[in-house]
C-alpha cells in the first residue's frame, strides 16, 4: 500500500512506516499489559481460594475445639458434647501399622533401584512407582478389603493399616532413591577401596548418609496418608469406642470428619470442624518437620 | 601369584555376601511390580461374577438396583466423566496461567511464597475440601451462583433445572480446586525447564514479555503442560471424599449441570460397606476395576507426556 504512493518522498514513507511499526508497537504492548494482567489475577484467584478456606478452617475449628474434644469418646447421637480421643489415637495406630508396611518395601526399593538395578529394570520399576501413586485411593480400599477385611471377616485397624501403608510404597520409593543417589560416590568408593563388601558399604555409610533425605521423604509419605478417609472406609470402618485389638474396626480423625459433617446435627458440625483443624494441623506439623529435617540435615544437596 | 590368589578369594567371599544381599534387596522393587499386579488380579476375579451376569452391557446400562440384582454402571461414569472434564475446563486456564506468572512474572521472593502456598493447598485432605464445600461452597452456589448463572446463562441447557446446591457444578468446583495445585507446581517445572537460551533469544529479536512466552516457552512446553492436565484429570477421576460429600448422590444422567449427579468413586464410598449380595459386591467391585484400569492408562499417558519433556523421571507429586 505504502509502495503504491508513488508521490510520495522517502521522508513521507518512512513516516508512513513508522507510524505502522509504532502502532503495531503499542498493540503489541498493550496486548502485553493485558496478559500480564490476567496471569497475575489468576494467581490472586488461587490466593483468594486458599485463604478462603484456611480462614474457615482455623476460625471454625479453633472456635469449636475444646478440651473434651482431646480427652472424651463420642457421644450417642442427640447428647451435646463429647469429643475424637479415640479417632486421635486411631490414626496413630493406623500410621504406626502403615509405616511398618510400607517403609520397609518402599525403603528396599529405592535402595536397589539406585546402588544395584539395571538401568532397564530401574526404569520399569520407576515407572510403575509412579503410575501406582496415581491410583485412586478409595481402590486400594478395595484391595485392602479383598486381601484382608474378607478373609478376616471382619473390619480391622490392620487392614486399615495395610490399605494406607501400600500408598506409602511408591512416594517412599521414588524419595529414597532419589536421596540415595546424591551420596557422593566418593564415599562409595573409600568403603570400597578399604575392602569393604559393597553391601557393608551400602548399609553402613551409603544409607547414614542419605538418612536425613530418606526420613523426609517418609514424612512426606505419612502426612499424605495422614489425611486419607476413602481407604479406610471399608477397611478400619470407624469406631465409636476404644478398639480393644488390632484386628477390630478402629476409629480414624478423617473418617470421623466425615461421618460428622455429613450428619444433620450442629453439634456434630461443629465437631467436624474441630476434627479438620487437628487434622490439617496434623498434617502441617509433619510436614513442616520434614521440611526442616532436610535442611538442617540434608549435607548433600544443599551443595557442600 | 600370591597376590592374585589373595585377591580372587576376597573377590569370592565379597560376591557371596554381596549376591545374597542383591538378592533379598530384589525382593522389594519385584514387590512393587506385584503389589500392582496382585490388585489387578485381585479386583478382575472379584468381580468375575458381575462380568459374568452382565458383560460389557455393565458400562452401558442405566439401570443400579441392589434390590433387583441389576447393576449398570453408565450414570457413575457419565459422572465421573462430566464432573472431570468440567473441573479441567474451570482448573487449566487459571492454573497454568498462575504457573507462568510462578515462573516468569512474579519476583523470586512473590513466587516462592507463593509456591509454598500452592504445596500448602495440595496437602490438604480432601476431606476437609468436602467440610468446606458442605458448609462453604454448597450455601453459596445456592444462594448466589446457580440462580446467577440460570438468570444470564439459563437458555443453555447446561444452566437450568432443580437449585439445590449439591450439584455436578458445585462437585466440579471443589475437584478443580483440588487438582489446580497440582497443574500450577507440574506446569511450573516444566516451564522452568525450557532452555532461558531460547526466551532470551526472542527477547533480542525484540518480542514482548508475553510473545516469548507464548511462542516459545508455551510452545517449548506444551508437551508437558498436556503431562500436567492428563495427570490432573487422573486425579480428578480418581477423587472420592470430597466430590461424595456435595455432588447429591443421585445416578441420573442430565445435561443440567445443576443436578446432583453421581460418580464411580462416590457410589464406592457410599455403598461398599453396605453391600450385602455377592453380585452388589461384585459390582461394586467392577467398578472399582473400571476406576482402576482407567487411572492407569491416564496415569501412563501422563508420565510418557512429562519424561519426554524433562527427559527422564521428575518428582512431580509433591
Amino acid at each position: 500500500m505504502v509502495c503504491h504512493q508513488g508521490a510520495g518522498t522517502g521522508d513521507q514513507m518512512k513516516g508512513i512506516i513508522h507510524t505502522a511499526f509504532e502502532r503495531t508497537r503499542l498493540r503489541r504492548a498493550i496486548w502485553d499489559r493485558v496478559m500480564a494482567f490476567i496471569l497475575t489475577l489468576c494467581a490472586l484467584l488461587i490466593l483468594f481460594i486458599l485463604l478462603n478456606i484456611l480462614t474457615h478452617l482455623f476460625v471454625q475449628g479453633f472456635s469449636s475445639l475444646n478440651w473434651d474434644f482431646f480427652t472424651q469418646l463420642p457421644k450417642p447421637v442427640g447428647e451435646k458434647g463429647g469429643g475424637m480421643v479415640n479417632a486421635i489415637a486411631g490414626t496413630f495406630t493406623l500410621l504406626g501399622l502403615a509405616v511398618c508396611v510400607g517403609v520397609p518395601i518402599g525403603l528396599g526399593a529405592g535402595v536397589y533401584l539406585s546402588e544395584y538395578a539395571d538401568q532397564h529394570f530401574a526404569q520399569v520399576v520407576r515407572f510403575v512407582a509412579d503410575v501406582m501413586n496415581g491410583i485412586p485411593s478409595i481402590v486400594y480400599g478395595i484391595f485392602a478389603y479383598i486381601v484382608c477385611v474378607l478373609p478376616m471377616k471382619s473390619f480391622s485397624a490392620l487392614s486399615g493399616g495395610f490399605a494406607l501403608g501400600i500408598m506409602m510404597v511408591p512416594m517412599i520409593t521414588r524419595t529414597s532413591e532419589q536421596f540415595v543417589r546424591m551420596v557422593p560416590s566418593q564415599l562409595r568408593e573409600a568403603g570400597l577401596a578399604l575392602g569393604v563388601p559393597k553391601w557393608r558399604v551400602t548399609v553402613d555409610i551409603v544409607i547414614p548418609s542419605a538418612l536425613a533425605g530418606i526420613t523426609t521423604g517418609i514424612m512426606v509419605a505419612l502426612a499424605r496418608v495422614a489425611g486419607e478417609t476413602a481407604p479406610l472406609l471399608f477397611t478400619a470402618f470407624g469406631n465409636h469406642y476404644w478398639q480393644r485389638s488390632l484386628t477390630q474396626p478402629i476409629a480414624a480423625l478423617p473418617l470421623q470428619v466425615f461421618t460428622y459433617a455429613i450428619a444433620p446435627f450442629n453439634d456434630w458440625h461443629r465437631q467436624a470442624w474441630a476434627g479438620a483443624i487437628v487434622l490439617i494441623l496434623m498434617v502441617l506439623m509433619i510436614n513442616g518437620w520434614a521440611q526442616f529435617y532436610v535442611m538442617s540435615r540434608n549435607r548433600w544437596s544443599s551443595g557442600k | 601369584m600370591s597376590a592374585r590368589t589373595l585377591d580372587k578369594s576376597m573377590m569370592s567371599r565379597q560376591d557371596t555376601s554381596d549376591i545374597v544381599f542383591r538378592r533379598i534387596l530384589a525382593v522389594f522393587p519385584i514387590s512393587i511390580l506385584i503389589l500392582v499386579a496382585g490388585i489387578f488380579f485381585q479386583l478382575v476375579s472379584s468381580c468375575l461374577p458381575s462380568l459374568h451376569k452382565f458383560g460389557l452391557g455393565f458400562l452401558f446400562s442405566r439401570v443400579w438396583d441392589p434390590v433387583a440384582e441389576n447393576f449398570g454402571a453408565l450414570p457413575f461414569i457419565f459422572g465421573t466423566c462430566v464432573t472431570s472434564l468440567v473441573a479441567l475446563l474451570l482448573a487449566v486456564p487459571v492454573g497454568v496461567g498462575t504457573a507462568i506468572y510462578l515462573a516468569e512474572y512474579a519476583p523470586p521472593k512473590v513466587s516462592k511464597a507463593i509456591s509454598i502456598l500452592v504445596d500448602l493447598l495440595a496437602a490438604i485432605p480432601s476431606v476437609i475440601y468436602g467440610l468446606w464445600g458442605i458448609f462453604v461452597l454448597v450455601p453459596y452456589m445456592r444462594t448466589t451462583v446457580q440462580p446467577f448463572l440460570g438468570k444470564y446463562l439459563g437458555f443453555l441447557p447446561f444452566f437450568q433445572g432443580p437449585n439445590y446446591g449439591v450439584s455436578f457444578l458445585s462437585a466440579s468446583i471443589i475437584l478443580a480446586i483440588i487438582i489446580v495445585p497440582f497443574i500450577i507446581s507440574v506446569s511450573r517445572e516444566v516451564i522452568l525447564a525450557v532452555p532461558s537460551v531460547y526466551k532470551e533469544s526472542a527477547y533480542a529479536l525484540g518480542t514482548t514479555r508475553w510473545e516469548a512466552v507464548y511462542d516459545i516457552v508455551l510452545s517449548y512446553g506444551r508437551v508437558g503442560i498436556l503431562g500436567a492436565v492428563v495427570l490432573a484429570l487422573g486425579r480428578a477421576i480418581g477423587e472420592t471424599m470430597a466430590v461424595t460429600m456435595i455432588i447429591g448422590n443421585n445416578a441420573v444422567i442430565t445435561p443440567s449441570l445443576f443436578s446432583p449427579g453421581y460418580t464411580l468413586a462416590s457410589v464406592l464410598a457410599n455403598e461398599f460397606a453396605e453391600a450385602t449380595t455377592d453380585i452388589y459386591l461384585s459390582s461394586l467391585i467392577e467398578i472399582g476395576l473400571v476406576l482402576f484400569l482407567v487411572s492407569i492408562i491416564v496415569n501412563i499417558l501422563a508420565r510418557i507426556l512429562i519424561w519426554s519433556v524433562t527427559k527422564g523421571p521428575v518428582q512431580v507429586i509433591k
